[in-house]
């Protein structure tokens, strides 16, 4: 069994279509509005004026894939007064539904927006790493659902020996405070969150903006 | 034509190297996560069965028209559908023969079937044309109607004014879909014909006289050392995994470079990380022109091949009657009439580039070898599209790129067919006669003045002999929501006295579906039995696949197959022995299909067999390179053009004596609602109205996730923004002399400043006052067909942006 389940997205194979959104809402019914898995659209640079013609400077577009990060220290499990919030022994962050009370200190603590709350069910929900699939054998919805084959998932210390460490590509937070189990691939034009110089574009995952 | 020549040819000359089939019987464990039901506002469905429960997965297709076409399996548990997986085939070459794995679209179909506009029962209209006023009526009562006005209208107008729509939305191999229709509308003695499409009017219009077929198969471009897109957003129009924009992508893992040549820095020259050229739409030519000048100016490009293999490049090689100085060479150089050097500068001015990058374009596309072009369709979807088709296999041809491996002739890509035919038959079309699909609104209104002479290009009769009365709109929006000018349109429709009897068939209460008479629900595919094909404009790669759709869940309501619908109407005119041909039950057709397959691949399954394996592919290891026989010797293997060759100067089209819009070589035709067009001093802003990664043109619009996903928007660039006080996401209104929008503004620099794009196929939604409120940007296009393809110029418009 895995230490530490883990995703891999590639931003260098993600073409920011968000099947893995659709896949995820489809397998999970979610409703409007609660995004276990989201893409940022980020974008940089400006056009600016030379010699009387416009065109652009410095300018990158890149998409970033991201869903629960089942931390090594989630902050979310530290923070829920109810005791919902478990870490398996694979490492899989899960909110118990039965013990959940919805009071949302977890969507505040945690950095990355991850737990959600479904107002039908009164109590906050995130990515399960479709564990119920997982302990079958199968797959995350997400992992399958790429068109460009660019989610894996495993366990972090053999993604990390294939992959590399980046754990940290702008616009998601620092990763220090929680230790994500997550790895990154970068494409040429990835900034790294504490140098970030673009800013998130669509609306839906600009933070505050339906909080 | 040598397209289907040459697919041919690599079909029996290569080896087919793998097959697959599907073992369905594999069950997924597992049970959803969550407790309790969602209501999709049909239905509930129960997502938290006993956790016993089996679950199987039935192969079903995503059967609209983005082109691309990819395999679904539906987990299906106690008689329901609990999610969607992708293609559950083995991939064994993720190259060759890569699994079809859908995309957003694809995955959200659930909620499609179960979305709150699905049609649930026969309407008749009770108010006005597109007023959405129905009552719902029984199916006897609706296919008496019907029968009794074809019957009418028949012996009042004859054949000549019944006609079946352009359409997109349905695509089944059989035994549903148009096919049934279509067959029942021959045994009744024929309708009226149309020819090109809303897709490609321009591109297969002067195909044959350019190339005379499309580029090597899409797994080809990993042999691309470079490669430049025009047009191109190919991860957004073929999102799916198995077509030409997955191919792009392994092409860059690959090393290959690419550059994207478009006003839009688009998700495909994003994740492509392509260097962006963007240029003002509608200019491309000004930019071939002079690349063209570069290549030639610094002896960058294979004179002898071009001696050899084109006609009109240069004064030597125009074809006999053809005018001094009405080369190619002529025109770049100067010495045609306009009389200007078609230098980076001159383009510069026009393309709103810098001219040093044009000649640094020049130079990289000269020098990298091998490099492939390939075009979009967008920018034939434009005033005078037929231009830029012609334009580029130039490049290609100069650059010693056309007929090589990872190269190309600068056209789209092409794909392998999958040999199936489809059933019921549609036998052939008594009346002869066809006009140009974006004309149909003069078909109602003037079909009887309508001539084979430039105006309308009649095909296969002098003249048409009756206007438009009866219209099927079989799966389709584009009776208003994708036709240019809904105002315009709407008009049209609402006069009863021209066409007097609309029925639509479809699953979904769509716009056009508010313009019509008659509604008739249709099953989707989720609720009947279908046999599908994989191709959908064939740029797969070398491969091809034949899917068994499944029916997986009971039909909603009363909806009905169409191929029901067809034989009760068949029964109504005395045609059911004729409809049915001895075929009782929609296996019967399938039965059929399958035979055809058996012929063209020996060990294709019987249909029984078929329906438990669910999937069948083929593919070759090798690509096809288009037109390498003829770069070999192209006298023993010439194009399929009129002289042969490389049509730079084409004699027919140099015969229409339209110089000015239809000119012998492609040129740079400044647009009306262009770049130039002084009208921007009132409408300063550019507008194209491309392809939207969240619907199929205008199928999906209405799916929750997917507006969640991809909310529609117009893209502006962030100075024009600034300049109006717009930021993003601020609500804006969009505006010309056709129409007004109102939809959020998404503010941007990955578009072009002076140029704006609204997705189209958001679904007409006017409030009281006839301002659209869902970004239908078909409100704000011109009904204005071009020159000689009289396609659809829906990319060319302009307009005024304000903050509401």
């Amino acid at each position: 069994m895995a230490k530490q389940m883990a995703f891999y997205v590639n931003i260098a194979e993600c073409v920011g279509c968000k099947a893995c959104q659709v896949a995820c809402k489809d397998k999970n019914n979610l409703p409007d509005g609660i995004r276990w898995r989201r893409v940022f659209e980020y974008e940089g640079g400006e056009w600016v004026n030379q010699a009387g013609t416009l065109i652009p400077s410095n300018l990158f577009t890149y998409f970033v894939s991201a869903a629960c990060m089942h931390c090594q220290n989630p902050i979310c499990l530290e923070v829920c007064p109810a005791e919902a919030i478990s870490k398996r022994a694979d490492g899989i962050v899960l909110i118990d539904d039965q013990k959940c009370v919805g009071c949302r200190y977890c969507s505040w603590a945690c950095p990355y927006g991850a737990p959600q709350f479904n107002e039908k069910l009164g109590v906050m929900t995130k990515c399960t790493f479709c564990s119920d699939l997982i302990d079958q054998g199968g797959h995350p919805a997400c992992v399958d659902a790429c068109p460009y084959r660019a989610l894996e998932f495993g366990d972090l210390e053999e993604l990390r020996a294939k992959h590399g460490n980046f754990d940290n590509p702008a616009p998601l937070p620092d990763p220090s405070f929680t230790n994500p189990s997550i790895v990154y691939g970068a494409n040429g034009e990835t900034e790294v969150s504490n140098q970030a110089t673009g800013h998130i574009m669509n609306l839906e995952e600009i933070p505050n903006e339906h909080a | 034509m040598s397209e289907k020549n040459f697919i041919k040819k690599a079909l029996t000359e290569t080896v087919m190297t793998r097959r697959s089939f599907l073992k369905w019987s594999a069950a997924l464990g597992g049970t959803a996560a969550l407790a309790g039901g969602l209501n999709f506002g049909l239905k509930t469905v129960e997502k938290a069965a006993a956790a016993s429960a089996p679950e199987e997965i039935m192969t079903i297709g995503c059967y609209h028209n983005c082109g691309g076409r990819c395999i679904l399996g539906a987990v299906v548990k106690d008689g329901t559908v609990v999610r969607l997986v992708p293609d559950p085939t083995t991939e064994e070459d993720p190259i060759h023969n890569p699994r079809a794995i859908p995309c957003l679209r694809g995955r959200s179909q659930i909620h499609r079937v179960y979305a709150a506009e699905r049609l649930k029962y026969p309407l008749k209209r009770t108010g006005k044309r597109g007023e959405g006023k129905f009552e719902r009526i029984s199916w006897q009562e609706a296919l008496d109607t019907i029968a009794s006005e074809l019957k009418r209208i028949k012996d009042k107008y004859g054949n000549e004014s019944l006609y079946m729509h352009y359409a997109s939305g349905v695509n089944w191999t059989g035994p549903n879909g148009r096919g049934p229709l279509a067959r029942l509308m021959i045994l009744f003695g024929g309708y009226m014909n149309y020819y090109n499409s809303y897709s490609t009017a321009c591109y297969s219009s002067v195909m044959p006289y350019i190339t005379g077929g499309s580029g090597n198969t899409a797994d080809d471009v990993l042999n691309a050392k470079l490669v430049v897109l025009f047009g191109d957003n190919s991860v957004v129009t073929r999102a799916g995994g198995d077509n030409n924009g997955y191919y792009y992508m392994k092409a860059k893992e690959n090393g290959t470079k690419f550059i994207v040549v478009d006003p839009i820095k688009t998700d495909t020259a994003a994740a492509l990380e392509a260097d962006w050229y963007p240029i003002y739409g509608g200019t491309d030519v000004a930019l071939i022109a002079a690349l063209s000048y570069v290549m030639v100016k610094e002896n960058l490009y294979d004179k002898d091949f071009m001696a050899t293999h084109s006609v009109g490049f240069d004064e030597d090689t125009l074809p006999e009657g053809a005018p001094a100085n009405s080369s190619w060479m002529a025109y770049i150089m100067g010495q045609s009439d306009d009389g200007v050097e078609k230098t980076p500068e001159w383009a510069s001015q026009i393309t709103g580039l810098p001219a040093e990058r044009i000649v640094n374009l020049a130079r990289e596309m000269a020098n990298t070898k091998p490099c492939a072009m390939f075009q979009g369709w967008g920018w034939q979807r434009r005033a005078y599209g037929e231009q830029p088709v012609r334009a580029l296999p130039i490049l290609a041809a100069m650059t010693g790129n056309f007929g090589v491996s990872g190269g190309g002739p600068g056209m789209r890509p092409s794909g392998m067919s999958f040999k199936i035919t489809s059933a019921p038959p549609v036998p052939a079309n008594p009346i002869k006669a066809a006009f140009p699909v974006f004309k149909w609104p003069d078909f109602i209104t003037r079909g009887t003045e309508m001539t084979s002479g430039p105006v309308d290009r009649i095909h296969g009769a002098d003249k048409l002999d009756a206007s438009m009365k009866f219209m099927w709109n079989f799966g389709g929006n584009t009776i208003i929501n994708q036709h240019s000018d809904v105002n315009g349109t709407a008009k049209v429709l609402q006069d009863e006295s021209l066409l007097e009897f609309i029925v639509t068939v479809d699953v979904q209460m769509t716009p056009s579906a508010r313009f019509s008479d008659i509604v008739l629900p249709e099953t989707t595919g989720f609720e009947s039995d279908n046999i599908i094909t994989g191709e959908g404009h064939g740029e797969k790669g070398n491969h091809a696949w034949v899917l068994y759709n499944h029916q997986v869940v009971q039909p909603l309501f009363e909806d009905q197959p169409s191929l029901w619908i067809a034989e009760q109407l068949a029964d109504r005119l005395g045609l059911g022995d004729a409809f049915r041909d001895g075929h009782q039950t929609p296996d019967d057709w399938m039965q059929d299909m399958v035979a055809s397959a058996q012929k063209n691949y020996s060990d294709f399954p019987s249909l029984t067999d078929f329906k438990k394996v669910g999937i069948y592919k083929v593919s070759s290891n090798k690509p096809v390179i288009a037109f390498a026989d003829f770069r070999a010797d192209p006298v023993a293997n010439p194009l399929a053009t009129q002289t042969g060759k490389i049509e730079i100067y084409s004699p027919f089209l140099a015969s229409q004596n339209d110089p000015k819009e239809i000119p012998a070589i492609p040129k740079y035709i400044p647009e009306w609602e262009g770049v130039s067009d002084p009208l921007r001093k009132k409408y300063p802003l550019l507008m194209s109205t491309t392809h939207w990664v969240a619907r199929s043109h205008s199928t999906f619009d209405n799916v929750d996730y997917l507006r969640e996903a991809h909310p529609q928007a117009i893209w502006i660039n962030a100075l024009d923004a600034k300049q109006r006080g717009i930021k993003n996401g601020d609500m804006v209104k969009v505006y010309n002399d056709r129409g007004e929008v109102h939809l959020p503004a998404y503010v941007t620099n990955r578009i072009r400043p002076g140029y704006t794009n609204m997705p189209q196929g958001g679904w007409y939604t006017p409030d009281s006052s006839g301002v659209d409120t869902r970004g239908c940007a078909n409100v704000l296009t011109k009904y204005q067909p071009t020159p000689f393809a009289k396609g659809n110029p829906q990319h060319t418009n302009l307009v005024q942006v304000e903050k509401v």
